[in-house]
């Protein structure tokens, strides 16, 4: 399958393009993907060397100037170490914003340790006003994310990673398995869809796909009529909690949220061990989903 | 110097940042920037970044002269509901290019508006930014130095008001520091308003500018 990354490289360049307003901001991570856009385009590729500071403040003082740039590099280095800049000189500016683009994601590079590991980078953005957030888990969810990012104006985030999904969905809280009202909706949010469906076959339980996670779709999740919730997210476990609680306000409601518990890990190896390590392959989710149901009957 | 910031209630642990700036903006304001309170979004516009945007006094007291400030609304400063908080927001402010206070951004935007200015092939307008020398402490400055220098963004100008309030110091002095990474200089006496106006002289240049405005120190 085509990775996120090398459809985001060709949505871009193709943006870059097509439209004069378009602008790639880079610190030094994935200059050469942008390499031909650049000869083509040698005023709106920059790479700002190794500055992520820069690399964000560039960008706000681009869309001061109504240009859309598209900033990108790892999620840890564009979200975690720039906050600030992302916080002021594009959110609080109140101008046209940008498109971040991060790799990583949680452990993608597993062996690279928890320098490169951003779990927290969609909990710290959800503080901010306004900001987009997308999941996407398939590269064509990529491409449409990124394409409705580039025409609209604000800041969006989009959260790229290694691992995909089997089959592409439309980004809106989509119900993939269907099943009785009463039972249990497990909310996958981006890649892990199909460790999901697995853990949870013979379950049951109704099983729903999002990509958007901020702003949350709360009213289609209170349209679902559920009361149980199980929420798997591929970053700090209860990163949409308060979301779910919000949605769900007035009904007494449960809520089982999955994600990553320990982000001090401290161990190397394969995105798969990762992943067994935070409970997130199928066995871990369906002993945590079947712990879930057993401790409900005991009340 | 003028300091009449009796419309603005005090701010007794700003006043003297608001008045190191006073000559410098004074002298951009009446003699330098080209803008116009009846289209402050021209595409023609210099735009000037208030980095430093502690102790906005003379700030808001020269908007108000160009026009983009009611003189009334002066008195309102630090309101709940003013525009004019002690630091800028441009969104409350039509004139106020960026919202600052946190201090290390104005510059890095500036490298940012410039390169924008540069890919729509905008020659006329110039992008000037107001830092402090203590500012200069924040290291995304040095980002920016270092790339718009290498850059060779010439219709940027810096505009650091020095008043020696950088804890550790700056050896070999400021503007040695802007040099190194390609940009001209000019180190001139903050209080001078004809030295001012000189160093900000409009030339056709292939590298960014610095001028650094020399004040007393903060006593």
């Amino acid at each position: 399958m085509t990775s996120m990354r090398d459809r985001f490289t060709a949505v871009t360049t193709a943006a870059l393009d097509a439209d004069e307003r378009v602008a790639v901001v880079l610190a030094d991570i994935g200059a050469d993907r942008f390499a031909a856009a650049a000869a083509r385009h040698p005023r709106r590729v920059v790479n700002v060397g190794i500055r992520e500071q820069l690399l964000v403040s560039v960008a706000g003082g681009m869309a001061l100037e109504g240009m859309r740039p598209v900033v990108h590099t790892y999620a840890p280095f564009l979200v975690e170490r720039a906050f600030e800049q992302i916080k002021l000189d594009l959110v609080h500016q109140g101008a046209g914003g940008a498109v971040l683009v991060s790799v990583g994601a949680s452990y993608d590079d597993a062996d690279a340790g928890r320098t490169h590991h951003a779990p927290g980078d969609v909990a710290l953005l959800g503080t901010l006003p306004g900001v987009t957030i997308q999941v996407p888990g398939h590269a064509d969810e990529a491409e449409m994310l990124l394409r409705r990012a580039l025409g609209a104006t604000g800041t969006h985030y989009v959260r790229l990673s290694e691992e995909l999904n089997t089959v592409a969905h439309d980004g809106a809280l989509t119900i993939v398995r269907p099943g009785a009202e009463a039972s249990p909706l497990v909310i996958v949010v981006g890649p892990g869809l199909d460790d999901a469906l697995e853990a949870t076959r013979n379950l049951a339980v109704r099983v729903a796909y999002v990509t958007t996670v901020r702003p949350f779709p709360r009213a289609e999740l209170a349209a679902t009529g559920t009361d149980d919730v199980v929420l798997i997210e591929p970053f700090l476990a209860g990163t949409s909690s308060a979301e779910i609680s919000a949605a769900l306000a007035a009904r007494p409601h449960r809520l089982l949220a999955l994600g990553i518990a320990e982000p001090e890990l401290r161990r190397y190896g394969t995105a798969a061990e990762h992943r067994r390590a935070h409970g997130l392959d199928a066995a871990g989710i369906r002993r945590a989903i079947l712990a879930h149901q057993e401790s409900k009957r005991a009340m | 110097m003028t300091t009449d910031f009796e419309p603005m209630p005090g701010d007794a642990k700003h006043e003297p940042s608001a008045e190191s700036t006073a000559d410098v903006l004074a002298v951009l304001y009446e003699r330098v920037l080209r803008v116009d309170p009846s289209d402050p979004a021209s595409e023609q516009r210099d735009r000037f970044y208030l980095s430093k945007g502690h102790g906005p006094h003379a700030y808001y007291r020269e908007l108000s002269r160009r026009g983009f400030i009611d003189p009334a609304v002066l008195e309102t400063f630090g309101a709940f509901a003013s525009p004019l908080g002690h630091h800028p927001d441009r969104v409350r402010l039509a004139g106020v290019e960026i919202s600052s206070g946190s201090l290390g951004h104005g510059l890095p935007l500036a490298v940012g508006a410039a390169l924008a200015l540069r890919a729509r092939d905008n020659r006329h307008s110039r992008v000037i930014v107001l830092v402090g020398d203590a500012e200069l402490d924040e290291g995304s400055n040095q980002e920016a130095i270092a790339l718009a220098g290498r850059l060779g963004l010439g219709r940027l100008t810096a505009v650091v008001i020095d008043n020696a309030s950088s804890t550790h110091g700056w050896p070999g002095g400021i503007a040695s520091r802007f040099a190194l990474e390609g940009w001209t200089t000019a180190t001139i006496d903050g209080r001078d308003r004809t030295a001012i106006e000189g160093a900000f002289a409009d030339d056709l240049r292939d590298v960014p500018h610095v001028i650094v405005a020399r004040v007393e120190a903060m006593s």
